[in-house]
């Protein structure tokens, strides 16, 4: 039964993918977008990866499809057509792809519980967790925040690192005519009041 | 947006339980799928919503630029004072058992803060992006 899920959820996706490269109507697209993340927290879900299906149908399928459809309020709803055939770039697509799925050939089978990497110290924080944290059932937080809190501290860091670009790039952007044509003295206009 | 009733009563009546979900998903992170990332991302949802629903001014008003970037940045110094905390009381960087004298208690307070630094941190992050792009289409009409 959990089989049947996985393979209708994929077909699915499959489908959704699909439809998302066929589209020219860039709304659509972003609203298939957000169908995919949706149907990817599904099949997180079966596989009983919650705290991962949680994520993704929080930021995949919600707050990543409004800022689409902010992007798309800028932008315009219709894709343009390419100016040639893109030859060149399928070349370099289709190479790329065959030396990645070369690369893979010699990594351990795919989901084989015996690999290596779920024994390094996988099995230390499954049976000890617990015991540590004093009674916290949830290792996956247990993991995130305390087990590797200094990994979880550069991921914060990179999310506030994420916001800095975005505003330098998109905050100031309608007040710049202003400051540059106000004579020679050009005031320091922080985002805070763009 | 005066003539959506059912829109705007409807956004009115979901935002306080988004908002309860998402401490739920907060507080709640030890025991069951959740913690600072979703919560955080939820909370943000509830804020972006009112301002799909009211207009960016209305949102802005209640939840200012200011505020929205104070609370990105203050995130991460959360996260990294506890690690400092914790080297103050004689442990390693984010070594949470110094916390308390139950080792025990001191993981659940050093968690407790470290997911307190990352939700705040999403939280502000998520509406200052939405900020940025909900005012650059607005500022250019």
């Amino acid at each position: 039964m959990v089989l049947f899920g996985d393979v209708v959820i994929l077909i699915m996706l499959a489908v959704t993918a699909i439809m998302i490269i066929r589209t020219t109507n860039l709304f659509v697209a972003v609203m298939l977008s957000g169908i995919y993340s949706l149907l990817s927290a599904g099949l997180l879900t079966v596989m009983d990866a919650v705290d991962v299906a949680f994520t993704e149908a929080s930021v995949g399928a919600g707050i990543s499809t409004v800022l689409m459809l902010g992007t798309l309020a800028l932008v315009g709803h219709e894709e343009k057509k390419p100016r040639r055939r893109p030859l060149i770039p399928l070349v370099v697509v289709t190479l790329t792809g065959a030396v990645l799925v070369y690369g893979t050939l010699d990594m351990p089978p795919f989901g084989s519980p015996d690999n290596p990497i779920h024994h390094h110290v996988a099995d230390y924080y499954l049976e000890e967790s617990y015991e540590d944290m004093g009674g916290i059932p949830n290792v996956v937080t247990s993991v995130l925040a305390s087990y590797r809190g200094y990994d979880t501290m550069g991921e914060t860091t990179v999310i506030f690192t994420a916001v800095v670009g975005v505003l330098l790039l998109l905050a100031r952007g309608p007040r710049s005519p202003r400051t540059t044509r106000s004579g020679g003295s050009v005031k320091r206009e922080g985002p805070a009041d763009a | 947006m005066h003539d959506r009733v059912i829109l705007r009563i409807g956004t009115k009546m979901l935002i306080p339980f988004i908002l309860v979900f998402a401490l739920y998903v907060q507080f709640h992170g030890d025991y069951g799928p959740g913690g600072g990332f979703q919560a955080g991302v939820i909370f943000a949802a509830a804020f972006v919503l009112y301002a799909l629903v009211f207009g960016l001014e209305s949102a802005t008003k209640a939840l200012p630029h200011k505020v929205v970037y104070v609370l990105a940045a203050l995130g991460v110094m959360i996260y990294a004072g506890t690690g400092y905390v914790t080297m103050a009381l004689g442990g390693d960087f984010l070594d949470y058992n110094v916390l308390a004298n139950d080792p025990h208690h001191g993981q659940h307070y050093g968690i407790l803060a470290v997911e307190l630094g990352v939700v705040t941190t999403v939280f502000g992050v998520m509406v200052a992006v939405f900020y940025a792009f909900a005012g650059r289409g607005r500022a250019e009409r």
